[in-house]
This record gives structure tokens, C-alpha cells and sequence, in this order.
């Protein structure tokens, strides 16, 4: 059919509808053409990213194998060697008696030059510092200031003494602070141990209060760890600090001070251990040890052994792949590949 | 005057909802679909969200029973029924009130299971026992989304009052009952028993009956737009009884009258009801009610009295939401989400057990160790009491109970919340599509159902209907035969001068709208005045056109003041053709009332007084009118389809006449043309009054009305004499052979369910290339069961030779030679179908059907189509479609997986039934090539992405728990795993789920067979996801390990490496998203790169807070070189598996996909094209 009527009204009708015409406006955006890239695994693109890959982490691995290997690292296990030979079955009743001789004196050799600073760290194994029930077990407000002392909460069951007064710091990370003391000495010489600056500078200015004074501390039934001296704000008191940032795994090591002078090799150390602690309740292991440090931190070949083998890995990749792509060339793009052109009846 | 006092409305018939006009032979049975309601109890027209208003529906189409029916007394609000209690005309399209938004937005949000399982694992850390998170941490991402929906519904809510605020407060103008004065009143305050005054252009405030209007013979007309969107002006009409007496002020409206009519229902084309006024009692039906929705046009006022108000206006009813499918996707992940949930109770188990064991190893050192002090030293009274210890059992339960909080994000619930996103963002993608958009009816793609995007991007079978669908629906008058002499020479228009078309009327000129080309030498008898027999009856049959119809002649200004146009307003397209042909060829219909027409006959005015009209309905396929011509005689005109019009002629009649009709018939359907018959016969006035009478009773009758009229008009329409037959032309529209051609290519099967005759059925399957001729026929029309059976048999022993013959498809590959296998087409009928759905044939019909390439469907009733739709869902896999444009389609578009409803000509009940809506056919192949190709991939990848994602988290928080004596601390901080799945990681998800293209639109239009992988499940399936949760496993592993074997034996404390491995598994699940993306960009780019950029941002924020233990760890650790090592090994470490197995995958195994992306960046497509498509 074809419409007769004028062409006047007709157009008056078209402007109309164009006005109200719901037709999308057209952008790049709506019509879902904006500019883009379109990346494809091309033979060239694959074999190169093995190869700078590979070409990357050799080098890399090769540089931390040989850091890990200029530190040098003397560990000493000492929890059963300073228990003495007649409390050796009863090794709990020794540590837990008031009475008993702790100290215990042991030497070592310096295997190699060691530059200063020489970090002393004490290592202990079996200890679940991220045990849920330990590492709940603070409150983050009481130590930072002295206004949040009666706050104790998440600190049971080393919360308050039984009469009610809060105990600074609180909670059972804090109580079971690590108390074994180590002096170093040369052929008689005393060899100092800088503790300052062993904690985090953040955890001083801004985490423990330098208002905050312990109280109450370590005063029940059962002594877990070190005491504190209650003179000192917790903003002063390091080797807490460094507790109470608790280690991620099981086996871990703290700062316990710096020796600021170099060792040469072979110098005789004696070593005062005032063994305090009490790992011996379960199957804990407790370890001196001293170490220099690198850029990458102390001795650990791991991270050079992984990047030697993943830059070696695609270095073999890259190889495997230009024998695949020389074996079973295969054009991309070539439509004859497609599967309704390799099959007519397209199933 | 011999009509008064008739009632000539148009009673609909009871039991359909098709609108009270009838449809012809094209739409012979759609009255069907109301019937669906007893047969298809789930499958009922409207989306029922209860039982109850499916029994509402229901009664609607039962007859009016006296316990079921409302009673109005006219102008008295406050007589109207006391049994129920009446809704103010308030609407209240608002959920919510300021007071209950709270309690019932939560009640709302946690009806999704997503949120019961968040809502649990948060209640579960509660408990002082098993407290794993904080309070804060825990409730955050639960709240979080929380909140968003609450300010997201609080937003719309806000809008919706303030629109009913606005709606409320129309002014109506309400006759005060006592003075018969008008005055206005707000919509509000309307009540049932008032009435109202509606003015020209106004909406109508509620449901009414009309009592008068201002056309004298109680016309009215309404635009029912905003009801079920067609344009077209209807026309109700107020009875002659209350039109004689308007209520107004000289005449205060009659207190003892009332209307009693049925309970409201959502039936927007059903009313039954019947009044008494003045003592005299009128039946009501839905030609007599006005709807609120619909505005007042060409009509100066109108006068009716509120009998549905507010909420139980049938167009409160209808506002029902989208439907609720669920897309195969999402059943499939339900799957794999129970294999996670198998994963993390085993996960738990683990931890249960691996922690009864140490709790048992160390029974003796637990008291003294410094770690776990199993002792409350602290009360000195009770030395024995524990701390924080309730025996072995009950710490391993707690154990368990603690891994199901902490591992809780194994199960993604956040992919539920993402999903619905990236459905949104891709159903915005396909509403702006300009090639989406229709033109001719200025309709966008509509989305009404959001959560089965992917769908589209699996369909198999398309089904569709052909009238409105594969065609315009657009009819278009092409030749007439009469008296079995063919006229089909038709030429231009303009040939013969325009004035056997123009109508003089006092100096103005009158023209139809639209001419149609005409046969000069009909023309030529139908002017030459001689009384040849031929000559009277080619007058006849166009005078039978003209007035034997719905039609409704408005007259249209145009821009000429003496020139006016006649628009020919109805609801069957065919109806408008024929009059729009009978006004070409000089017979001008100008003038419908309910008593009356008015037709230029050859330049003639003439009146004829219309006494009677039969509705169409689909027992009788036809419908007839009975008009009294200018010269007194009496005579019905009847027109129908063929062969129910072939069973009421006379009974001494010329049998060549009829041969020739019958072979003119046949040659027309075969042109694809539709075909009417149409005759007439004189009635003796005795005849006629007896007629009159039984009608009459009929028409007020209570109790089956529609029986008894439909028994009327078979009574009196036989002995009829045939004038003619008439071909009109349904165009096809533009672009289907090539969209049918595209979907074939695509592997999906186009099936063709139509309504029409064999003949026409297969000549538009011909023209629309679904036929071919090298195709072989199997034409099932059997008139039994057995016969069928038989039919069916041979079908498949034929399919059988064809296979035999042809070889292997195997063999093909390694021979290389084009398969031989002859295409079939199975062409079966509506007859047939009836002995084969839901007997044992189905089997084997679907056998055959499934072998055939294409099947043609004709004379098939709406329940049947979705029947055809059943056969495919229940006995295969397969993704159905089923698309369609009239209340005819609906109950197969409610079968299929997806429903598409055409928004064309034909009203809106498919539309509002559908999942998507659309303007035309071929729209189809960018719907489902493109967006479905696009949004399935997407959603696909996605889902994989987002469980393997939370899984690397998982796993990491495993292998530490390992090293914690099994008790669940995280070194990843609390407030980081809570963000982890909805902030680190969830946007490049979503914005990869929504922008991400595996291949460009001009791509996939051009190689339909690329669609074949979302049939195939390429990007979705089992083995993907075992897959992929093998590399998240390899993933977590090396972002554990790699740290801890580093870190191992060194001053590093919790809260540093949890920040470590919180950037690692966050950059490596990025880089990993990175590497499958396929198309970057700069959104992309920021999403992702951002998204690392923001982790790191949150993860120094939560590091700046002093009374966090983790305070400023990030920091310190991130000033050592060891951690940029360790996060570059983590990354090249985890990604090594994923990207060798991609490159591997890409270069020996190719998908279709990959290749065409590899000729798309070569730029091989110009040269390859032809190559390609010699398929």
C-alpha cells in the first residue's frame, strides 16, 4: 500500500518522531567499540617472554645464591646441652626450680670474617607464636597509652590479678616474654651488645605508650617468662617489643642485640647463656644464633634456588616450544583449520 | 428503526482473552490459549505469581455466578457491596513505608539464599567459642551489600511514591448523586458506585462502565497504550439505556440502579457483567468497560460509574514482575558449587581431625606452654579450671566450626552478587544496540527477564511463529476472485484518476489513507452499470468488505483544510486491508456507530442499519453481520476461512463457480497469500425476526451467553451464497531468508509453527529460504492415529535409505568428499499433531524431526505450538528459543528456555510474556551471534574465574593453618579476607564480564559458525573446572610456599608476610585474569591495574591503624628487597603452568574462536572469505 495523504503531514509526522525516537545514540562506548588491543599468543611473543625470563631470574638467582653465601652464620642449640647431666630426665623440674644454677657457658669458633654489625638473635622452634589462642591475646589500646590501662579485654587469662587490677601489659603474649640472657667474651674480653635499637622504630614512637608503666606484671601462680622493670615505659622496653610482634611461623628467630665490631675468623667466643625460659614443657628448641645479613636479609639460598630454577625452566621452555613450532608448523590464522571447513557437516 | 433498542456491542467471547474483535482464519484458534489454563495449568497465559489468581483468571472466563459477582450501586459509594470491602482508588505502586522499610527491605534481601549463608557464617562467629573474625570484620561484606540494595530499593521506592503521589492527586471530576452536580475531586478519593466525568486526551482514573458519552449512538474511543501497548484507537460503547438519561444535573443519577459484575481479575480483554437501570435490566461486556490506563480520545466526554478501583484496576493486577527462569548456566554451576561445598567440608574435616590429633599429641604439655596455657591460673580457688578449654571433642567440633568461617569464601557467594552486575551491564549493552533498534516501530531490544543473558548464547532450536514474526504482519489486499473469475492484474494506483477514492462531503474532500493498486477491469464492472450478474455480485462482495468488519473510520486532519484523510482503525490487520481495497475500488466505509455505517458506495452515501454482529471465534472460523441495506432488505454478510465457509453454501449451487473459487483459493495460498472466503445471503423478515428475538435473550442472558450466541450465529449463517474469495499479501520481512540462512549456518534449527494453511505455509517457506527445492518433503497430514503411525514410519525408513546411502561423516573427513546426505524437511499439520503430542508417537516424531533440517508446522493451535516446544526441552539437552508476536505465541514463549516476543503489530501479550523483546526477526541473528556468543563466553568465564579465584584464597589460608597446630589463626589480616572477594578482587571481574570481547561483531555476523561453541559448552564445563581448580591449587601453593620457604628461619612476624601473601595471591589472581583477557581496554586496564593499585592502598591503610598488631608492616617489609623478589618469583611461578598449557592449548588444539582471532589479527579474512563459505 502506498500512502496518499500529503507530503506535509508525513514530514510534520517524521520531525515529530524524531524527536521522540528512542534509537540509542551511538557511541564507541554503547556500541561496545571503544579502542583496544587485542593481544595474541604469537610463536615470537612466547618464546620471547621464556627467554626474558629466563634471561631475568638467572642473573637474579645467581646474586642472591652468592649473598646468601657471604653471610656468615654460627647457630648453637643450647637447650639440652645447658641442662646439667643429673637433671637430664628431669628437665622441667629444673627450669621450673627458683633454686637451680641457670647459667651455663659454652664457646665457639668463628668460621669466617664476620663484618659488623653482627646480629644475635635467639631462635626458637616448636613455639606457636600465631597459636590462636596466644596471638589474640593482647590489647593493642592498654599498651599504647596510659589512659586504656583498665582495658584488658581479649587478655584472659592474664587479664587482671584476682583482686581486679589490671595487669600492664596484659595478656599471655606479654607474659610469656622470652628471658634467657647471653654475654659474649674474647680470650676474657667482653664483647659489649648494643640492645638499642633492636625494635622497630614504629612499634616505640607510635605502639607502645612511653606513659605506660608495667604493673602487676608476671605476679601470678605461674611465672611465664621475663619480668619487667617497672621504672621503664614500654616504649623503652625492646626486647618486649620485638616479643610482641609476634612470629608468622612456628620456627622463628627475634633480635636480641647487635655486636658492633667485626669477629675475625677463627676467634675463640664464650658465651654466658642465663637459660631462663621454659621450652622444655613442649618439646620446644631453643638456639643461639649469630649472623651477618646481605640485601637479602640472612643466609637463605632458597630464593636463589627458585629463580635458578624458574629462569632455567623457561630457558628450556623457550627451547621446547621452537621445537615445537619447527616440528608441527602450523600457520595461524589459516582458516582451513576451522572446524566446519575440516568437517562439512560441521559436527 | 428496525435496530432499536438492539444491542450491537461486540460481546466478547467469555472464554477468551483475545481482544473482542476476531482474528480471522489466519488466527483460527487463538482463543486457545485461555484453554491452556485447564490444560497447561503451568503454562497459562499471564505469569501467575499464585494459584489464587489463576483461579481469578479463571472465573473471569466461567459465566457470572451470582456468589461470585460484585455489586455497584450506581452513585452511592456507600451502598456498594458490603460483603467486600471496596480499595480506595489510591495506588500504591510502593513497597515500602518510612516506618517498615527497615524490618521488610531486610525480610526482602534475605530471601536469597546467598544472603542466608552469609547471615549464618556471620551468626556462627558470634559465638565467643569460635570467634575467628572480629565483630566488625565479620558483618562487613554482609552489610556492605546490605546496605547497597537497601539504598538501591530506598531509591526506587522514593521514586515510585512520588509518581503515586502524583497519580494520586489527578483531579477527577465526580457527579455528587444528590444534586447531579460535577466537581472535582481527587483520583484518590474515587470510590466504587461514583461517577465520573473524563474529558478528551484525559487519563481514566479507574475501571468503568459507561453510562454516556458524547457521541449521540454512545461511541468512545480509547488509546490502550499504556495497557497493552497497541496504538490504535478501540472503541467502547455506553448502552442505549443510560444513554438516553446522562447522569448530570437535570437528571441525578437513578439510586436503584447497580450493576453487578464479577470479581476483579487480570483479564484486560474479559468483563461480564450485567445492570439494572430504570428497571430495566442490560448486560455489560467488555466493549462497555473503560480501563484506567487508557486515555479518552476523539471522544469529547465520557460518563461511567467506578466499578474497580485502585489496586483492583485490571491494570494494578497486570503490573506483574519479569518472569524467573534460570539460565543453564547458572543450573550448571550449581553443580560445581556442590563440588565446592564437598571441597570445603573436606577442607574442614581435615582441619577437625589434623587438630584432635595434636590436641591429643600434646594432652601433657598444654597446661605449661607458654602459647596455649590450657590452665586459668588466675582463680586461685579452683585450681583445675581450664581456660578457654571444653575437652577434646568440643575444641575439634569448634575446630570444624571455625575452618567453615574462615574457608567460608570457597563457596563465592560475591559471584551471585557479580552475576547480577554483569547481567546488567549486558543487558544495557543490548538495549543501546543501534542495530537492535527498530526503526519502523521506534522500539528498542527490551530486556524483561535479566538473569538468562548466557542463554541466548546456546540455542539450539529456534521456533518460530510466521504471521508478524517471519513477516510483517502488514497486509496489503493483492486479488480477488469472484464468482471463480480470478482478478489479480493489479496496476498502479493512479491510473484511473483518483476520484472513485476521494468522498465530496460539503466542499470538504475525504481520502483514504492508503490506496491499493486495483484491477482495471474490476474496476471497469464495477461501474458499468449494466446489471450483469457478475457486475451485482462484484458490488456485493465489496459492499460484504466494507461492512462485515470491526473497523472504525477516523477522520484525520491534514495540513490542506479541505482535504481530510480516513485512517481505518481495528485490530486485524486483515480487516484494515480489506477496507482499505474495498474504499480503492469506490466502496468507502466513513462512518461506524454502534447502530449504524455509513459507506460511499460509487459516490453514493449510504446508510445501513447494522442489527446484528457474530464474533469470530474459532469453532465457526468466521464472523458474520447483518445490516439492513438503504432499499430494506435485510442480508448477512459472512466471511471466514476456506473450509468453514465451504460447509454452509447452498445447498443447488453452481459447483463450477466453486471449483473455480476452490482453485483460484489454491493458487493464491501457494503465492504465500492469506485467503478469506466470503458470501452472503438475503433473510425474509420472518427468518430475520425470529432471529431477532433469540438473539435478544440471548445477548442479556446470564448464563451461557457465549454458548448461546455462537449457537445463534451457526444457526443462521448457512445456505450461504460464495461471492468470492480474497489473496492478501503478508511481506516478509526485510532480512529473514538471510537471518534463517545466518541461524543454519549457526547450527541452530529453525522450526516454523504457523497458524496458516499447508499450502501458504510451505510457499513462505520457500520464500524465505528455509525450504529449498534439492530438500525432500515429508508431509504428515493424516486425519488418524493411525495413519500418522504410519506415516512416521515411513518418514524414518526413509531417513534410514538416505543414511544408508550417504556416507559416513567420518569417512567424509578422510575422503574429503562433500557429504551427500539430501536435506529433509518434515511438513506436518495441527491435525496430525493432535493424534502424535503426548501419545507414544511423540517418540518417533521426535526422531524424525530431529534428523530433519527443517520442519514446518501449519494449522497448529497454541497449545499445541507449545507442545512442539516440549517435545524438543524433554527428550534432549538442547537450548530452546521460541519467538513470537501475538497472544497466540505466548504459551510456547513460555515453554522455551528463552521466549522472544516481537513487539509488532499484534498487541503486547507476547512481549509481556517474553524474556526479551524486540522489532523484527532478524534481529535475531545479531541477538544470538553476537550478544549471545559474547554474553555467554563472558558469564562463562567468569563463573570458572570467580571459583578458581576464591579458591587460590582458600588454599593459601590452608597451608598456613597447617603451620598454626591446626587452629585457624590467618596471617592475612581479618579486614583483608573479608575485602579480599569483595573489594581486591570482584571489579575486574565484573568489568571483564561486561566489556570483554573474544571477537569483533563484524566477525561473528560473518562466521555463523563460530556460534557452535556456546551449543557445544566450550567454555563451561566439568572438566574446566577441575582444571582450573588444579591450577589454583598449584597457584596457592606457590604463593604460600615461596614465602614461607624464604622467610622460614627468620625474624619475620605474622602480620609482614601476611601483607606479602595478601599482594601476591591479589596481583597473581589479576595477572592471571590479565592473561585470558581478550581485548584491553582503557577501562580494562584501570579495572585491573587498579584493582592491584587499590589492594595496595587498603592494605597500607589497615597498616597505618597503630592499634592493629600489624601496624606498619607493610612498610618495613615492603623497604626489603627480598619482598619485590618474592612477589615477581610468586607471580612467573604461579602463572608458568597456565601460560604453557594456554600457549599449548592455543597452538595444537585451536577453537574456531582462536583461529578466526589469529585470521582477524592477520588480517586473512578479505582473502580467505570465499574459501570459507563453501560450505
Amino acid at each position: 500500500m502506498i500512502p496518499t495523504g500529503d507530503s506535509t503531514p508525513e514530514t510534520d509526522g517524521a520531525t515529530e518522531r524524531r524527536k521522540k525516537s528512542k534509537k540509542p545514540n551511538y557511541s564507541r562506548f554503547t556500541q561496545q567499540e571503544l579502542p583496544a588491543c587485542k593481544p595474541l599468543l604469537t610463536p615470537t611473543i612466547v618464546i620471547s617472554t621464556f627467554i626474558l625470563i629466563g634471561v631475568l631470574f638467572i642473573p637474579i638467582g645467581l646474586a642472591s645464591l652468592s649473598a646468601s653465601g657471604n653471610v656468615v652464620e654460627i647457630v648453637y642449640r643450647y637447650d639440652i646441652d645447658c641442662i646439667p647431666q643429673q637433671s637430664q630426665d628431669d628437665k622441667l623440674a629444673f627450669i621450673q626450680s627458683s633454686v637451680t644454677n641457670k647459667t651455663c657457658t659454652t664457646t665457639f669458633n668463628v668460621p669466617k670474617n664476620m663484618k659488623a654489625p653482627v646480629h644475635i638473635y635467639y631462635e626458637l622452634d616448636n613455639f606457636y607464636q600465631n597459636h590462636r589462642r596466644y596471638v589474640k591475646s593482647r590489647n593493642d589500646k592498654q599498651l599504647r597509652s596510659k589512659a586504656y590501662e583498665l582495658e584488658t579485654t581479649n587478655c584472659a587469662p592474664e587479664a587482671t590479678t584476682p583482686d581486679g587490677s589490671p595487669i600492664v601489659p596484659c595478656g599471655l603474649i606479654a607474659w610469656s616474654l622470652f628471658n634467657d640472657t647471653y654475654s659474649f667474651a674474647t680470650q676474657s674480653k667482653v664483647i659489649e651488645v648494643n640492645k638499642k635499637n633492636i625494635a622497630w622504630q614504629s612499634d616505640k614512637d607510635h605502639k607502645f605508650g612511653s606513659d605506660v608503666y608495667p604493673k602487676n606484671f608476671q605476679q601470678g601462680g605461674l611465672i611465664g617468662g621475663a619480668k619487667l622493670n617497672e621504672s621503664i615505659p614500654l616504649s623503652e622496653q625492646e626486647d618486649l617489643i620485638v616479643w610482641m610482634r609476634t612470629a608468622a611461623l612456628p620456627q622463628f628467630r627475634k633480635l636480641y642485640g647487635r655486636i658492633e665490631r667485626d669477629l675475625a675468623a677463627n676467634e675463640q667466643i664464650s658465651v654466658t647463656i642465663e637459660n631462663n625460659y621454659n621450652t622444655y614443657s613442649f618439646e620446644g628448641e631453643k638456639r643461639l644464633v649469630l649472623s651477618t645479613t646481605s640485601w637479602i636479609g640472612g643466609k637463605n639460598g632458597f630464593l636463589g634456588v627458585a629463580y635458578l630454577t624458574i629462569g632455567s625452566l623457561c630457558i628450556f621452555l623457550a627451547v621446547a616450544f621452537i621445537v615445537l613450532y619447527l616440528l608441527k608448523p602450523r600457520t595461524l590464522g589459516d582458516p582451513s583449520y576451522l572446524s566446519w571447513n575440516r568437517n562439512p557437516d560441521g559436527h | 428503526m428496525v435496530g432499536e433498542g438492539l444491542t450491537t456491542s461486540e460481546e466478547g467471547e467469555e472464554e477468551s482473552p483475545i481482544p473482542p474483535s476476531y482474528r480471522h482464519h489466519r488466527r483460527n484458534s487463538s482463543s486457545a490459549v485461555a484453554a491452556s489454563c485447564d490444560g497447561f495449568p503451568k503454562h497459562s497465559h499471564v505469569r501467575h505469581p499464585s494459584g489464587a489468581d489463576t483461579e481469578r483468571l479463571a472465573a473471569s472466563q466461567r459465566e457470572l455466578a451470582e456468589s461470585d459477582s460484585r455489586l455497584v450501586f450506581l452513585g452511592d459509594p456507600g451502598l456498594s457491596d458490603p460483603r467486600f470491602e471496596m480499595p480506595r482508588n489510591s495506588i500504591r505502586t510502593a513497597k515500602y513505608s518510612l516506618i517498615i522499610f527497615l524490618p521488610r527491605n531486610i525480610f526482602e534481601q534475605f530471601r536469597r539464599l546467598a544472603y542466608v549463608y552469609f547471615l549464618v557464617i556471620a551468626v556462627l562467629n558470634q559465638l565467643p567459642q569460635i570467634a575467628v573474625f572480629g565483630r566488625g570484620a565479620s558483618i562487613l561484606p554482609l552489610a556492605f551489600v546490605l546496605l547497597v540494595t537497601a539504598v538501591k530499593d530506598a531509591y526506587e521506592d522514593w521514586r515510585r511514591h512520588r509518581s503515586d503521589r502524583i497519580e494520586n492527586n489527578r483531579a477527577a471530576s465526580v457527579c455528587d448523586p444528590h444534586s447531579g452536580r460535577f466537581f472535582s475531586k481527587r483520583w484518590k478519593e474515587v470510590r466504587v458506585g461514583e461517577v465520573v466525568k473524563v474529558l478528551a486526551n484525559e487519563g481514566i482514573p479507574c475501571d468503568m462502565v459507561l453510562l454516556a458519552t458524547s457521541d449521540p449512538t454512545g461511541v468512545a474511543y480509547v488509546q490502550t497504550i499504556n495497557l497493552d501497548g497497541e496504538s490504535n484507537l478501540k472503541t467502547r460503547y455506553a448502552k442505549q439505556e443510560t444513554m438516553i438519561h446522562p447522569p448530570g444535573e437535570d437528571h441525578p443519577v437513578d439510586p436503584a440502579g447497580f450493576i453487578r459484575c464479577e470479581q476483579p481479575n487480570r483479564n484486560i480483554y474479559g468483563f461480564l457483567g450485567n445492570m439494572e437501570v430504570d428497571g430495566k435490566r442490560v448486560s455489560l461486556g467488555p466493549a462497555n468497560i473503560i480501563l484506567r490506563g487508557c486515555e479518552l480520545k476523539n471522544t469529547a466526554w465520557v460518563i461511567g460509574v467506578a466499578v474497580y478501583t485502585g489496586s483492583e484496576t485490571k491494570v494494578m493486577l497486570n503490573s506483574s514482575g519479569a518472569s524467573s527462569k534460570r539460565s543453564r548456566l547458572e543450573t550448571q554451576m550449581n553443580r560445581e558449587t556442590l563440588l565446592l561445598s564437598a571441597i570445603l567440608i573436606a577442607l574442614c574435616l581435615v582441619m577437625a581431625i589434623c587438630n584432635g590429633i595434636w590436641l591429643g599429641n600434646h594432652s601433657d604439655d598444654l597446661e605449661l606452654a607458654q602459647f596455649f596455657r590450657k590452665r586459668d591460673y588466675s582463680d586461685r580457688d579452683d585450681k583445675d579450671e581450664n581456660y578457654n578449654y571444653y575437652g577434646l571433642g568440643m575444641q575439634v567440633f569448634f575446630t570444624f566450626l571455625m575452618s567453615v568461617i574462615v574457608f567460608q569464601i570457597m563457596i563465592p557467594i560475591s559471584l551471585y552478587i557479580s552475576m547480577e552486575f554483569v547481567r546488567l551491564g549486558q543487558a544495557y549493552f543490548m538495549i543501546r544496540d543501534a542495530n537492535l533498534y527498530d526503526e519502523s516501530s521506534n522500539s528498542r531490544f527490551q530486556c524483561r527477564a535479566l538473569n538468562i543473558n548466557e542463554d541466548l548464547g546456546q540455542i539450539k532450536h529456534v521456533f518460530s511463529d510466521k504471521t508478524g514474526t517471519l513477516t510483517e504482519n502488514k497486509m496489503e489486499f493483492q486479488c480477488a476472485s469472484i464468482r471463480g473469475v480470478d482478478y489479480s492484474g493489479g496496476t498502479s494506483l493512479r491510473e484511473n484518476g483518483e476520484e472513485h477514492c476521494i468522498v465530496a462531503a460539503s466542499n470538504q474532500i475525504l481520502k483514504p489513507k492508503m490506496s491499493v493498486k486495483t484491477d482495471p477491469e474490476l474496476v471497469r464492472l464495477l461501474r458499468n452499470k449494466g446489471e450483469s450478474e457478475q457486475g451485482k455480485q462484484a458490488r456485493e462482495f465489496f459492499l460484504a468488505l466494507a461492512c462485515c468488519n470491526t473497523i472504525v473510520p477516523l477522520v484525520v486532519d491534514t495540513s490542506d483544510p479541505k482535504q481530510k484523510l480516513i485512517d481505518y482503525q481495528g485490530e486485524s490487520p486483515d480487516e484494515q486491508a480489506l477496507v482499505y481495497a474495498s474504499a480503492s475500488y469506490g466502496f468507502v466505509l466513513i462512518e461506524r456507530t454502534s447502530g449504524h455505517i455509513i459507506i460511499d458506495v460509487l459516490g453514493n452515501k449510504q446508510r445501513y442499519d447494522v442489527l446484528g454482529l457474530h464474533q469470530f471465534d474459532s469453532d465457526r472460523k468466521r464472523m458474520s453481520v447483518i445490516v439492513c441495506c438503504p432499499d430494506k432488505t435485510i442480508k448477512l454478510f459472512v466471511k471466514g476461512a476456506d473450509n468453514s465457509m465451504f460447509g454452509v453454501i447452498q445447498n443447488k449451487v453452481d459447483l463450477c463457480m466453486i471449483d473455480a473459487t476452490k482453485a483460484n483459493l489454491h493458487a493464491y495460498s501457494s503465492l504465500g497469500l492469506r485467503t478469506l472466503v466470503v458470501g452472503m445471503r438475503e433473510l425474509s423478515r420472518k427468518e430475520f425476526e425470529e432471529w431477532q428475538s433469540v438473539y435478544e435473550n440471548a445477548s442479556t442472558s446470564l448464563m451461557g451467553r457465549g454458548k448461546l450466541l455462537r449457537a445463534i450465529a451457526s444457526n443462521i449463517e448457512k445456505g450461504l451464497l460464495i461471492l468470492g474469495a480474497s489473496g492478501i499479501e503478508d511481506k516478509l520481512q526485510e532480512g529473514v531468508p538471510e537471518a534463517i540462512a545466518s541461524m543454519r549456518q549457526a547450527g541452530i534449527k529453525v522450526w516454523v509453527l504457523t497458524g496458516d494453511k499447508q499450502e501458504t505455509a510451505i510457499s513462505i517457506g520457500f520464500s524465505c529460504k528455509l525450504l529449498t527445492s534439492q530438500m525432500t518433503q515429508i508431509v504428515i497430514n493424516s486425519q488418524s492415529r493411525e495413519s500418522c503411525r504410519k506415516s512416521l514410519q515411513d518418514a524414518i525408513a526413509m531417513y534410514k535409505k538416505f543414511a544408508a546411502i550417504s556416507p559416513d561423516p567420518f569417512e567424509n573427513i578422510l575422503t574429503g568428499i562433500v557429504s551427500t546426505r539430501v536435506p529433509m524437511a518434515l511438513i506436518i499439520d495441527g491435525t496430525s499433531l493432535v493424534f502424535i503430542l503426548e501419545t507414544e508417537l511423540e517418540e518417533d516424531l521426535f526422531k524424525v524431526a530431529t534428523v530433519c533440517d527443517v520442519v514446518l508446522c501449519c494449522r497448529v493451535a497454541p497449545l499445541q505450538k507449545a507442545g512442539i516446544v516440549a517435545l524438543i526441552k524433554n527428550r534432549s539437552d538442547d537450548m530452546t528459543l521460541a519467538i513470537g508476536d501475538g497472544a497466540n505465541d505466548v504459551s510456547m514463549i513460555q515453554m522455551a528456555d528463552v521466549g522472544i516476543g516481537i513487539s509488532g503489530q499484534e498487541g503486547r501479550q507476547a512481549v509481556m510474556a517474553s524474556d526479551f523483546a524486540m522489532g523484527q526477526f532478524r534481529f535475531l541473528v545479531p541477538l544470538l551471534l553476537v550478544h549471545g556468543h559474547w554474553n555467554y563466553q563472558r558469564m562463562a568465564y567468569m563463573i570458572l574465574y570467580n571459583f578458581y579465584k576464591n579458591a587460590v584464597f582458600v588454599f593459601i589460608l590452608f597451608w598456613y593453618v597447617l603451620y598454626t597446630a591446626y587452629t585457624l589463626t590467618t596471617a592475612i589480616t581479618e579486614w583483608s579476607s573479608a575485602l579480599y572477594s569483595a573489594v581486591y578482587t570482584t571489579l575486574p571481574t565484573i568489568v571483564v564480564g561486561i566489556l570483554d570481547k573474544d571477537l569483533s561483531r563484524k566477525t561473528l555476523m560473518k562466521y555463523p559458525q563460530l556460534y557452535r561453541a556456546g551449543q557445544r559448552d566450550e567454555r563451561y564445563s566439568l572438566k574446566l573446572f577441575i582444571l582450573i581448580m588444579t591450577d589454583a591449587v598449584w597457584q596457592s601453593v606457590a604463593v604460600f610456599y615461596i614465602p614461607y620457604l624464604v622467610y622460614r628461619q627468620s625474624t619475620i612476624d605474622g602480620s609482614s608476610i601476611g601483607d606479602l601473601w595478601t599482594l601476591a595471591v591479589v596481583v597473581l589472581v589479576n595477572i592471571h585474569l590479565a592473561m585470558d583477557v581478550r581485548r584491553w581496554n582503557w577501562i580494562t586496564h584501570a579495572a585491573i591495574w587498579g584493582c592491584i593499585v587499590a589492594t595496595a592502598i587498603c592494605v597500607i591503610i589497615i597498616d597505618c591503624i597503630s592499634t592493629l598488631p600489624g601496624y606498619w608492616a607493610i612498610f618495613k617489609i615492603m623497604g626489603t628487597g627480598l619482598f619485590w623478589l618474592c612477589l615477581l618469583g610468586i607471580t612467573v611461578a604461579g602463572m608458568l603452568p597456565h601460560f604453557s598449557a594456554k600457549v599449548l592449548k592455543e597452538y595444537l588444539m585451536p577453537s574456531d574462536v582462536q583461529i578466526v582471532r589469529e585470521m582477524d589479527k592477520f588480517w586473512r579474512i578479505a582473502a580467505t572469505t570465499s574459501e570459507i563459505q563453501n560450505e
